[in-house]
């Protein structure tokens, strides 16, 4: 952690996310429209983390982030930490958690499923919360973690 | 009443699987019933597929129905680029029923959850066909006396063949044991392997069809195509160990029948037609009952 904080400055109000795995930071700034605001921003990655390898942070200034906009990462971030700050102090702290249900944000793997053919919003059961294996509502495929893209409708 | 649509063949419980049964027996032994007179059912090919529109559009016929739709979509607004969506919500209100078929997978299912009115799938890509599975249970049901306990031995391609997965999940509501016989590269996908783990199901892998022939009750076969081998090598080395042949079933038991989902093309010899145990031809009457059963109770007529 203290590494970290040195390698990306504090922010005295806003939100951190943190233990983003690595390739998935712009994932996470995609989805939660970070690339679309004017808020100071600012960011490292393939930082080393003991519990995920490599690492990415983001520090959002001036901006809580709500935990119903953080869901939306939840499956390309699953072990990711959310900290609002105030003040220069941690106020309060968030881990999400993988829910039953994911609707929206992933796209299916499967190149033959309707989700991919039609504007239809995507939607999957958790079949395996630890490997993050979801299984599609409509074409009953199941994709894997390593498969994960952002959905195009 | 709740609308119902039959999507997948887990969208049934067994109640309701047994309840088919009854319905399709009843429809074989009362010839002639028209529960459907004065209702419209739209049957939707999105892509062709002779055998099983005309499958449906005479079983809706048969109970009295009247049938309006298109075998392919070339002549449909599809073709000018209306989506799906669209045209399932103007469709759903010229008819009582959807009966569709769809090269997109989960294009069922999909329609299910945006019109007013039921939804048969009649096969989504390599997803999922229902009303196979249910005329192939209503086939071990006639010649079993029983869907209980059946011992079935499933040849060929049991990894991509959709049917065989479906009658595996309908079969495990019913204690049944199951023999699968496929070359390596086409075996059982694992997630049916566990699923059968975790109901505690009794299975047998093996890529000998011998093995366990004159032990079986239903031999269901499938055919082993050349394009699923990464390696053709593999493919001319196994290809004729899936071929069935009118010796092989000398001595299997007396009430043994043999299913196909057809079109066959090689994997039963010519020779098996004339053996009372080929059953795959009687297996197309009991699609035409099944399909009536499937039509009445979704409707509610029956």
């Amino acid at each position: 952690m203290k590494e970290t904080t040195l390698e990306v400055s504090a922010i005295e109000n806003g939100t951190v996310i943190d233990h983003i795995p690595a390739d998935r930071l712009f994932d996470v700034m995609h989805l939660l429209g970070l690339d679309k605001i004017g808020n100071r921003i600012t960011f490292g990655t393939n930082l080393e983390s003991n519990r995920i390898g490599t690492k990415a942070i983001i520090k959002v200034s001036d901006m809580r982030i709500s935990t119903e906009e953080i869901s939306k990462i939840i499956v390309f971030a699953p072990n990711s930490r959310i900290s609002y700050i105030e003040d220069s102090k941690v106020v309060e702290k968030v881990k999400v958690s993988v829910p039953s249900i994911i609707i929206g944000n992933v796209m299916c793997a499967n190149p033959m499923c309707i989700t991919n053919h039609q504007p239809v919003l995507t939607k999957f059961k958790v079949v395996n919360s630890e490997k993050l294996s979801i299984k599609c509502n409509y074409c009953e495929k199941i994709t894997y973690k390593e498969q994960f893209k952002i959905t195009k409708w | 009443m709740e609308k119902k649509d039959l999507i997948s063949i887990t969208d049934f419980t067994k109640e309701e699987i047994l309840k088919i049964m009854e319905i399709a027996a009843h429809y074989e032994a009362n010839p002639g019933e028209q529960p459907l007179a004065g209702r419209v059912v739209a049957s939707l090919f999105f892509e062709p597929s002779t055998r099983t529109r005309l499958s449906f559009e005479s079983a809706i016929n048969h109970l009295g129905g009247r049938v309006i739709g298109f075998s392919d979509t070339s002549n449909t607004s599809t073709s000018k680029g209306e989506t799906f969506h669209d045209t399932i919500m103007t469709i759903s209100n010229y008819c009582d029923m959807i009966v569709m078929r769809h090269p997109i997978e989960g294009a069922p299912r999909y329609a299910s959850e945006i019109s007013k009115i039921p939804i048969v799938n009649a096969g989504d890509g390599s997803n999922q066909h229902p009303s196979q599975t249910l005329l192939d249970l209503y086939s071990i049901v006639k010649t079993q006396g029983t869907l209980d306990g059946i011992k079935i031995m499933m040849v060929g391609d049991l990894k991509y063949g959709r049917t065989v997965h479906s009658l595996l999940q309908a079969l495990s509501h019913f204690g049944a044991e199951f023999i699968f016989v496929a070359p390596q590269e086409l075996r059982m996908p694992q997630e049916y392997i566990d699923f059968l783990d975790e109901k505690g199901m009794r299975y047998v892998e093996t890529e000998d069809v011998m093995s366990h022939i004159n032990d079986v009750d239903i031999i269901y076969m499938t055919r082993v195509q050349r394009e699923r081998f990464s390696d053709l090598m593999e493919y001319e080395r196994v290809k004729d160990a899936y071929i069935l042949c009118r010796d092989m079933i000398e001595n299997t038991k007396d009430n043994m029948r043999i299913l196909h989902p057809l079109p066959r093309v090689n994997e039963i010899n010519t020779d098996v037609d004339s053996s009372p145990k080929a059953y795959y031809f009687e297996q197309t009457h009991n699609g035409l009952l099944a399909r009536m059963a499937i039509i009445s109770y979704l409707l509610g007529v029956k």
